[in-house]
């Protein structure tokens, strides 16, 4: 049993939970395979996995950001209104990207030179940045945007030869960025190291500091560029986009394995959690399923995500342990003491 | 125990009074940049304080008051829960469907909307502390749930106030000597719990607890035991605003109170209950709640463009956090010196 939580990780769990929501999906639903309906569902997600890829790391560094839904909000307006003053896209872009940026070292800077926890940090940038979008284009939408922008996020328009469609492609790129920074150079360990022992860090070295406001900053940067994504894809700028989708950012996380208390995770774990509730959701739509039940699952599938492997742990721990523990006993002397079973 | 020091301790009561001080400041700051509020706006407009302002200052509050004081209860315990605007939402549909069209007396909503609330709380506690779960991750699995239970079984309906019987309106509506029913009941609720915190162990080993887990758990303190109670709590309290809701409102959505968790926590931080756990008090938290809802009332008064409204919220709140986290900074490093001489 031991051998066996050794090896199977909760990652895996995701992953295999991803290809059988898949293969149920391709072989029950006429049409989920299809690779039209594949591009839609990977489209719909594009905001929500281009955000989790930043959070991935913060989490990992044990801190979290939940003003990145207000950031696309106050993106996607700031989008919209300097649109509607005449702007052109390629000025748009930058300054959206900027704001962005500015809006996360305010989060880094308040986390780490004020010393607040990243949580009551960002419930108020939360506000913040919400409340600046409506003041940016106040409860006006603009919906002019030429198609010709348009179309580059729509998952009509595909990657030749794929059907991926390009917000989903940027992703892909940024994924795989993203996992080689945080598994194979020093700056990801950094981060495993933060997260799992910020004081030790400290005094082994790491910028702890500087690392952190440059996660907030690359976090809020990366929440205003979905912001422009956002805007794109449904053709309209509206303070109030993205509301709410702050938790679901945070539940795919947490679904692929990601240690809320930091430290511990992977990224592709990560992915394989957005994924899943991008497709089941899609898959869930198809069967006409509504919405109030695959809020209900994901709810079910987040609980259950962080139970099993909990409960699997403790059952193979009560077979490898001989004998009871007496009470008041500490489990780490216990797990000296007990023989190594491997 | 006689244990001989070769210097003499310092009183323990001069050192226990200072600590008291520095406690009730980190709290009376944040009364005193209410009265400050109340006050500027009243100088603008004078309609802010009277009769009517007063009450509606109360009521517009007394809901986010209650649910703060469940919240800061768990966050003491260094823990949180994030489902307790969709089980505000739940309940508040519940008991309005179960007494459309009766004659049920108020007091039997309150006890559903406890039960219902207690149910919800149960389930997360036990999760959180026997699961052994990190807490956001359960209470947002279980704002998922409870929201989609909700919502699948409302359906698009809403509970309408002509079809809830007036025992239970008139609990939202009614007064005693002038004060509306619902800011009294915070009130109760409030100084109960305070109390509850201040003089009981099983309220102070809470505060161990969010301390220090390890050191509380080595303490003998049944952990698990004491933070399922607090999430029973929690969601208990929850229950109970939700059946205020429907006293109050009459018309109730299926996505009542819904986003509510994340201005309740709000209120808890911006309360200076530490979001690490082991400091701050109920009435700090109830004070926050009283401040985030009076400034909502006061830019209205003071007739600000209502697109800055949220904007300047959010600014106040991050004030509020760092101010009382650079108080606290201060105050820390006045007393190792103090304690260093």
């Amino acid at each position: 049993m031991t051998t066996l939580t050794k090896y199977v990780r909760w990652d895996t769990v995701v992953t295999v939970l991803l290809v059988a929501v898949f293969l149920a999906g391709a072989g029950t639903t006429d049409g989920f395979a299809d690779t039209s309906n594949l591009s839609a569902a990977l489209d719909d997600t594009a905001e929500i996995a281009l955000i989790a890829l930043p959070m991935t790391l913060l989490v990992v560094a044990g801190q979290v950001d939940l003003s990145v839904a207000s950031m696309l909000g106050l993106s996607s307006a700031l989008a919209g209104a300097l649109w509607d003053a005449g702007w052109t896209f390629e000025l748009i872009v930058p300054v959206c990207l900027l704001v962005g940026a500015a809006g996360g070292v305010l989060n880094g800077w308040l986390v780490t030179r004020i010393g607040l926890p990243s949580l009551a940090v960002t419930i108020g940038t939360l506000t913040l940045y919400r409340g600046l979008a409506s003041v940016v284009l106040g409860d006006k939408a603009v919906a002019d945007f030429p198609d010709a922008y348009a179309k580059w996020a729509a998952y009509t328009r595909t990657v030749p030869g794929t059907f991926v469609p390009y917000p989903v492609a940027l992703f892909i790129v940024f994924a795989v960025i993203t996992a080689v920074v945080l598994h194979c150079t020093g700056f990801g360990r950094s981060l495993f190291a933060i997260g799992a022992q910020e004081d030790a860090a400290y005094f082994a070295g790491i910028r702890v500091k500087r690392i952190k406001i440059a996660l907030f900053a690359v976090s809020g940067l990366v929440a205003s560029f979905a912001g422009i994504v956002y805007t794109l894809r449904y053709g309209s700028a509206r303070a109030d986009n993205g509301i709410g989708l702050e938790l679901t950012v945070i539940a795919s996380v947490l679904l692929g394995g990601v240690d809320f208390d930091g430290g511990k995770g992977t990224l592709g774990g990560a992915v394989a959690g957005v994924l899943l509730i991008g497709l089941l959701g899609n898959l869930l739509t198809l069967n006409d399923v509504s919405n109030e039940v695959q809020v209900i699952v994901t709810g079910l599938l987040l609980i259950a995500s962080v139970l099993t492997p909990r409960v699997i742990s403790a059952v193979s721990e009560r077979r490898s342990t001989p004998d009871q523990l007496t009470p008041g006993q500490l489990p780490d002397q216990t797990r000296l003491e007990r023989p190594s079973t491997s | 125990m006689t244990t001989t020091l070769d210097k003499p301790l310092p009183a323990p009561d001069s050192a226990r009074s200072l600590l008291d001080a520095v406690f009730r400041a980190r709290e009376l700051s944040i009364g005193g940049a209410l009265v400050l509020l109340i006050l500027c706006t009243w100088l603008t407009n004078h309609g802010f304080l009277d009769d009517q302002g007063i009450k509606d200052l109360l009521l517009n509050s007394s809901i986010l008051v209650l649910l703060a004081v469940g919240q800061s209860v768990v966050v003491i315990t260094r823990n949180i829960d994030l489902s307790v605007g969709s089980v505000t939402g739940l309940t508040a549909f519940a008991c309005g469907h179960f007494v459309s069209g009766t004659d049920h007396s108020a007091v039997t909503v309150v006890l559903l909307g406890l039960g219902l609330g207690v149910v919800c709380g149960l389930v997360s506690g036990a999760l959180v502390s026997f699961g052994r779960v990190p807490a956001l991750v359960v209470t947002l699995g279980m704002l998922y749930v409870v929201q989609g239970v909700d919502q699948a079984w409302a359906h698009g309906e809403q509970i309408n106030a002509v079809n809830v019987p007036d025992g239970v309106l008139s609990l939202g509506t009614g007064s005693v000597l002038g004060i509306p029913y619902l800011p009294l009941i915070s009130a109760a609720v409030l100084a109960g719990t305070a109390y509850y915190l201040r003089s009981y162990r099983s309220g102070r080993e809470l505060y161990a607890i969010g301390s220090s887990p390890e050191a509380a758990r080595l303490a003998g303190i049944p952990v698990r035991r004491r933070i399922l109670g607090a999430y029973a709590f929690s969601g208990a309290v929850a229950g109970f605003a939700g059946a205020l809701w429907l006293a109050r409102f009459g018309t109730v959505v299926a996505d009542a109170a819904n986003g509510w968790e994340l201005t309740v926590v709000s209120a808890v931080v911006v309360g200076g209950v530490a979001i690490t756990g082991g400091t701050g008090a109920v009435w700090g938290a109830a004070l926050g709640a009283l401040l985030l809802t009076t400034i909502g009332s006061a830019l209205v008064v003071l007739k600000v463009d209502s697109f800055w409204q949220q904007a300047i919220t959010g600014v106040l709140l991050l004030a509020a956090i760092t101010t009382d986290r650079i108080v606290q900074v201060r105050t820390t490093s006045a007393l190792r010196k103090r304690s260093r001489r």
